[in-house]
């Protein structure tokens, strides 16, 4: 398929494009054993934004990083920055920076000069640079550490070091390869918050690189959802969670329901769709094609409620079983379709008969199902 | 009563431990003495002694060993005279030595550097390759060598007949044949130890390196180099020692007219019959390597305190 967004997006237009990628592809090996990592790839990263690529791993996110980075050369296409060509461009010559997935901080130096090296690379005078290196240290809070050595942090201690390190050069680009992937749970949830408002404070671009979808939703300003080297859906967060165009990204960010049914009418971008069970729910249909016929209907848990008593259900379904979360309760009804039907009920569960194999009648949202394309 | 007999115990069972570790250091002790003090102690006691006639040694006290390595006595009246002879064989064999520690790191640092890059399931036949010509003997390989070296050799054969040179170039019995012979004989002393810590070298440092705008030269420097020391050091130190004390390589390729070290104290040893001078060279030798180790060691350690 295309890899092109199917969904465009119309807000902030008039902002400049800091990446732009085209027609990007890349191929590791030959004959039998090659493999398309990336295949046909178009996206543009705006000016200051905080731009996610997210999909399971073998997606081809780390290979698009690596090709903007420069460390891998691609097999097709064209890679601009701020509309200057640099696809042929060795990644020293490249205005853009680098967090590793490991940190890959220099063992045999200290915190001060691995910090300090871009800018001595860059041939700076050595005040400017240790002005710089004392900013930045400041930036992640390690003012004290300039004269440690980096196996005597701890990994988070490390991990901000890997960051002052990336953006004491000032790069266009901040690239970010799961920084955050070996920090522990607490830690990394910090590392989030601090990161995002770094990105806000310095007005870099960055570039983030992750599988945890709850990661991308939190910082993000767009998402990019990768498959098998194509991108999916590009946009907000609120847009690939609320309006996922595309069975996979609807499955991979959030929990959904996704149900088998028959489009039987349109109207507007109202569709009416007949279940499997024979029971028809009205839902929106994607922007991009109409296509009647068989399709996939998506709920999310949350645009689902048990229904009161004398309200009309539109799905009703068997109690299977009931998953207490704190502030709601999953409930796990099987449809008479046989499909299985998660129903996040918020508020109190009071009046409503919990017991396994009670009847229940469900209602969704208004707009909460969706026809996927 | 109860504490007493525990320190009974204590006592008991820290008596054993100290047999056990005497046991088990007793092997590695006979080793030392027996390849290690034991002949040196024999050279040190000679070096002190006069030379017989025949060979062997006189057991008489005497330092002349040690003065003849830089004086003459005059036969007449006894004065001694400065005589720089020995120096310069020294001086020429820690030259020599030196210059094929450079060579040999020159070349082998980027063989094993190829290497390390090389998928992991190819690097053993890489290392046997570098390793196979220990397969034969070394007197067998210089002489290998000096086929190739010699005036209708190889490399001048080659020259010649791509018409590079119009006369052979005579390499052979000069410096530069006794260089070649100790970068080739050491060549893998240097690889080796270089591959070993090339090979533990996180390449995402490379990356890292390129990332923040050093090229190719400033990544050898700034980040391979400073990483790959320990195996740097190693190697050069592996090839060095051995090169300063090499014997078949100058006596073959030198034509036995450019003396190493090695030659001249063999030379005492058979056909000048000076026992004692020889022992006394070959320790001032072990002495010039022992503080030129000490220096280094105390650099490093100097500069590794000022890093931490």
């Amino acid at each position: 398929m295309s890899s092109r967004p199917a969904h465009a997006d119309h807000q902030a237009q008039d902002r400049r494009n800091t990446i732009s990628a085209r027609s990007l592809v890349k191929t590791f090996g030959h004959g039998e054993t090659r493999v398309t990592a990336l295949d046909n790839i178009d996206v543009d990263i705006r000016e200051n934004e905080f731009f996610t690529l997210l999909g399971p791993s073998g997606c081809g996110k780390t290979t698009l990083l690596r090709l903007i980075a420069g460390f891998e050369l691609p097999t097709g296409g064209t890679i601009e920055l701020e509309g200057k060509d640099i696809t042929a461009l060795p990644p020293h010559l490249r205005p853009v920076n680098t967090v590793f997935q490991n940190y890959a901080l220099f063992p045999h130096m200290t915190v001060a000069e691995n910090v300090g090296f871009g800018l001595k690379m860059l041939g700076k005078p050595s005040g400017d640079i240790d002005a710089r290196v004392k900013k930045m240290l400041s930036l992640v809070q390690l003012e004290a550490m300039a004269n440690r050595r980096t196996d005597q942090l701890s990994g988070g201690q490390q991990q901000r070091v890997a960051l002052a390190r990336a953006l004491a050069p000032a790069p266009k680009v901040l690239l970010l390869d799961e920084p955050l992937a070996a920090l522990d749970l607490k830690l990394r949830k910090n590392m989030q918050l601090e990161l995002k408002s770094l990105q806000h404070e310095t007005g870099i671009t960055f570039v983030f690189v992750t599988h945890d979808q709850e990661e991308a939703l939190t910082m993000s300003d767009r998402i990019a959802v990768m498959r098998d080297g194509a991108i999916l859906q590009i946009g907000s967060p609120k847009d690939i969670y609320d309006r996922p165009t595309h069975r996979f990204v609807a499955d991979f960010i959030g929990d959904i329901n996704i149900f088998e049914g028959t489009v039987e009418s349109t109207e507007g971008n109202q569709a009416k769709v007949r279940l499997r069970d024979g029971e028809t729910v009205l839902a929106r249909m994607p922007e991009a094609g109409t296509s009647a016929g068989s399709c996939a209907l998506a709920v999310r848990p949350e645009s689902l409620r048990i229904a009161g008593p004398g309200e009309a259900a539109a799905l009703e379904g068997t109690l299977e079983n009931v998953v207490y979360m704190g502030a709601a309760h999953n409930l796990h009804l099987r449809l008479g379709s046989g499909e299985e039907l998660v129903v996040r009920h918020g508020g109190s569960t009071e009046g409503i008969d919990l017991s396994p194999g009670a009847q229940l009648g469900v209602v969704i949202a208004p707009g909460g199902a969706r026809v996927l394309a | 009563m109860t504490a007493a007999t525990l320190t009974q115990a204590q006592i008991e069972e820290r008596r054993r431990t100290r047999r056990t570790r005497r046991a088990l250091l007793a092997p590695a002790l006979i080793i030392i003495v027996a390849i290690s003090v034991l002949p040196l102690g024999i050279t040190f006691v000679y070096s002190f002694l006069k030379p017989g006639t025949y060979g062997g040694v006189i057991w008489e006290f005497s330092t002349d060993a040690y003065v003849q390595f830089l004086f003459e006595r005059d036969i007449f009246d006894g004065t001694l005279q400065f005589n720089d002879s020995y120096l310069t064989i020294f001086m020429r064999s820690i030259g020599l030595a030196f210059g094929a520690t450079v060579g040999a790191l020159i070349l082998g640092f980027p063989t094993a550097y190829f290497i390390a890059t090389k998928p992991r399931e190819q690097r053993n036949l890489w290392l046997f390759l570098i390793t196979l010509p220990f397969w034969t003997n070394l007197l067998i390989r210089t002489y290998a060598m000096l086929l190739i070296l010699r005036d209708e050799g190889m490399i001048n054969l080659t020259l010649m007949g791509v018409g590079v040179i119009e006369k052979p170039l005579s390499i052979l019995y000069t410096d530069t044949a006794v260089f070649i012979g100790l970068i080739y004989t050491y060549l893998p002393f240097m690889v080796l130890p270089l591959y070993a810590s090339l090979e533990k070298l996180d390449f995402r440092l490379v990356e890292a390196g390129y990332d923040l705008y050093a090229n190719r030269w400033r990544v050898l420097r700034h980040i391979i180099t400073p990483v790959a020391k320990p195996g740097i050091i190693a190697g050069c130190i592996l090839v060095f020692i051995p090169g300063l004390g090499a014997y078949i390589t100058p006596a073959l390729l030198g034509g036995g007219k450019k003396l190493m070290i090695g030659n001249m104290i063999a030379i005492q040893f058979g056909s000048s019959r000076n026992w004692p001078f020889g022992s006394a060279a070959a320790l001032i030798l072990m002495a010039l390597v022992v503080i030129a180790l000490l220096i280094y060691a105390r650099a490093a350690g100097k500069g590794a305190r000022a890093h931490g």
